[in-house]
């Protein structure tokens, strides 16, 4: 047994860098999370952070994955707030109409998450298909029209339901024609009501940890290899055989589908959902965005880790009533500037846990 | 010794970060004034209606302290910006919880308000919304809403248009991106539709084309309509009165409470809205109430009050009458003055700045006279 202990020790000091980088991604991601749970039961945690904590969760997945695209495949994608509108209405779409059916929330909630994955992913890979021919700026310019365009349909469109089974309207919901009795599930601009609250700050967790092993496991293997060769100099990739358009496709649906696993974690910790400009609009894409630049551009780690800080932040500013917004935007400033300075990784790097260790080491080998 | 100061550091980081997330646990209410949390957006796009809400509340609240308070206790007012969304507005509402907020007055705006009624009821507290007009917002039993809700303006404005035959061929230009514009028009042709008021043409714009209005109103010309119903905000109903006249097309003009505020409206030329009428809560003379309100509230803020303004200054008056109603007090837990504002809200009849007599039933929604105004010679005037 102590040996084993000790077999496994030795083989994780020896394991290559990645793994132990992914393991402590876990690791953090599980300790905040035993160390929540802890807080909460012993009742030490405010109403505000309790119910920040699915929303922290929903904000670090998509931070992951668009991580994915604009880190990984290199590609600068401004659409993952639509995405994250498609996964949000089809899950939420799904548990209105099955909350009848499907009582149980554990059973239900599963299933609109997997179907909210493949309506996003499904619309993914339908957008990428033309639009990863293009490159840089265009590419940008076309998923932000995505993104609007995604929020306008959805912002008129009309589901019914009643005996007969599904109406679609683009008009109002006196066109839908329903029967005595047919409930309007969609309503144009006033979106969802009524969607079951089955979101919980275990699921989010899980689903983060799910979204992190896909992502890193991805980025780690043959194909992820041929997705960064692509972003590094896509001529050279084409020229040893990889094959272009499957490989962007597959890490722009992988992307897409995470979107929608957030968005119908999203959907399901609030009882309406509307598609406003605020919550899908480009805004929020650009919002997810700054969260993958400021936890550096293909850093996986920092990318859940800026999500909770800049989700926190305007929060935690309450106190400063109107001035938040303001502090807010200056602190945002000063962290993109400094946070990747030349001066401030050096001193990052000189006192980092890494380098504490080393020495630690260093100093019993010297003894 | 140098990796001593580190595990200190270390340790008093944990601190930090533990104290930062229980920050504002131990902030309970103290047992001598009524806290009342306010909810709704005080910056972004919809930031005009929470202040005039935040203001005007506040206004209420000093007004009650400064005359002894609600059964001799104070009244304390912690305002929350929501941002118009659902998701800041239930963090706005737990901030107020950590504060100790017994009662919510908000939030101000309609999505944002149902998603904390779904928080309010499952924690047992009161609310009631000053402006939250979808039907959804009042869904629970311990909300309330001070305003009316959209389905009953537009089947009030129907059955006016009818009764009064201001017209007999009616167009509808509406906001398909707006819910309170969904919501009033399809109240309206539904209620048209029983009445036999004949539609003759339904125009709709969104957010993002809310600017050139010609092709809708060519529309609504060519299909000879008498009477135009616009069931939204005045900023928008400006723009199309002034492209109506440009068409040299003079239909009468019927509109709900958003148009309230539209002789307000920058180079807007005033003789536009002449003739128009809509239905609203509140003007600054519809009684003596109104009156001191508004001279008050412009003196302390230096504008005209609008009806959210009206609405959220009846609504602290009405938590004061009906806290009085079921003689609360501060030390009361907030399920139990939710269970006691609930029995007392359908009892007490309501006399304010938004109506005379108002009484509630137990689903939330406020039984009142509404308000016809129509514009002349520049002034709102009472019909």
């Amino acid at each position: 047994m102590q040996k084993e202990k000790i077999n496994l020790i030795s083989k994780f000091k020896n394991a290559n860098k990645n793994f132990k980088s992914n393991c402590i991604t876990y690791g953090i991601i599980l300790a905040a999370f035993l160390l929540i749970q802890i807080l909460v039961s012993a009742g030490a945690v405010s109403n505000l952070i309790k119910g920040l904590l699915v929303p922290l969760c929903t904000y670090a997945i998509l931070a992951v994955s668009l991580n994915l695209t604009v880190g990984i495949l290199g590609e600068l994608s401004l659409g993952h707030a639509g995405f994250m509108c498609v996964g949000a209405f089809a899950g939420a779409f799904f548990s209105k109409c099955m909350v009848g059916a499907i009582p149980s929330a554990i059973i239900r909630f599963p299933l609109a998450i997997l179907i909210g994955a493949v309506c996003a992913g499904f619309f993914g890979f339908l957008i990428g298909i033309p639009v990863l021919r293009l490159k840089g700026d265009y590419l940008a310019i076309v998923t932000l029209a995505f993104g609007e365009i995604v929020k306008n349909i959805i912002n008129c469109l009309y589901v019914g339901r009643d005996s007969k089974g599904f109406h679609f309207s683009m008009e109002d919901t006196a066109s839908l024609g329903l029967e005595e009795g047919g409930e309007v599930i969609i309503k144009g601009a006033q979106g969802i009501t009524g969607t079951p609250n089955d979101s919980t700050f275990t699921i989010g967790i899980v689903l983060l940890l799910i979204t992190l092993f896909i992502v890193l496991n991805l980025i780690h293997s043959r194909d992820g290899r041929a997705i960064m060769a692509i972003r590094d100099n896509t001529i050279a990739a084409e020229s040893v055989g990889i094959h272009i358009t499957k490989y962007k496709l597959m890490a722009f649906s992988i992307s897409a589908a995470l979107a929608g696993v957030a968005g119908v974690l999203y959907a399901h910790n609030l009882s309406t959902l509307t598609a406003l400009p605020k919550n899908f609009g480009y805004n929020q894409s650009i919002m997810i965005l700054v969260f993958v630049v400021l936890g550096g551009i293909g850093n996986i780690r920092g990318s859940v880790i800026s999500a909770v800080i800049l989700t926190l932040l305007p929060e935690l500013l309450r106190g400063l009533k109107d001035y938040r917004m303001l502090i807010y935007a200056v602190i945002l400033i000063a962290m993109m500037l400094f946070n990747w300075s030349p001066k401030c990784r050096e001193l990052r790097e000189k006192y980092s846990f890494k380098q504490l260790l080393a020495k630690r080491k260093n100093k019993k080998e010297a003894a | 010794m140098k990796n001593m100061k580190k595990v200190i550091s270390l340790a008093l980081t944990a601190v930090l970060a533990a104290s930062m997330l229980t920050g504002c646990g131990g902030n309970k209410a103290d047992s001598d004034t009524f806290r009342i949390g306010g909810i709704g957006p005080t910056t972004g796009g919809a930031a005009i209606y929470g202040t005039a809400v935040m203001n005007a509340a506040q206004l209420a609240v000093d007004e009650i302290n400064a005359a002894g308070g609600v059964n001799g206790y104070q009244l304390a007012l912690n305002f929350q910006d929501d941002e118009h969304d659902a998701e800041k507005s239930v963090n706005a509402y737990n901030t107020l919880r950590d504060w100790g907020a017994q009662i919510i007055l908000g939030s101000v705006t309609s999505a944002p308000c149902i998603a904390v009624a779904e928080k309010t009821q499952a924690d047992n507290v009161f609310q009631i919304t000053p402006s939250g007009t979808a039907v959804d917002c009042v869904k629970y039993d311990n909300a309330f809403r001070v305003c009316f809700s959209d389905p009953t303006q537009g089947v009030i404005s129907a059955q006016y248009i009818k009764e009064n035959g201001l017209g007999t061929k009616v167009a509808v230009i509406y906001d398909s991106s707006d819910t309170y514009s969904t919501g009033i028009y399809e109240s309206f042709a539904a209620e048209a539709a029983t009445l036999g008021l004949e539609i003759v043409a339904t125009e709709a714009f969104t957010a993002d084309t809310n600017k050139d209005f010609s092709v809708q109103l060519q529309k609504a010309k060519d299909a000879g309509a008498d009477l135009l119903f616009l069931p939204i905000y005045y900023s928008e109903s400006a723009l199309i009165l002034s492209q109506a006249a440009q068409i040299e097309y003079a239909p009468v003009i019927f509109s709900v409470d958003g148009m309230d505020g539209i002789l307000g409206v920058e180079n807007f030329d005033a003789s536009l809205a002449e003739g128009v009428i809509f239905l609203s809560p509140f003007t600054s003379t519809v009684n003596a109430k109104a009156e001191v309100f508004s001279a008050a509230y412009e003196e302390k803020y230096g504008e005209i009050p609008n009806q959210f303004a009206a609405d959220a200054y009846d609504a602290v008056y009405i938590i004061k009458q009906a806290l009085e109603q079921g003689n609360a007090t501060p030390d009361m837990s907030e399920s139990e003055l939710c269970d006691l504002l609930k029995a007392a809200m359908v009892e007490i009849e309501f006399s304010g700045t938004t109506g005379n007599s108002i009484t509630w039933g137990a689903d939330g929604e406020p039984t009142k006279e509404p308000i016809v105004i129509k514009i002349v010679d520049g002034v709102y005037t009472i019909m």
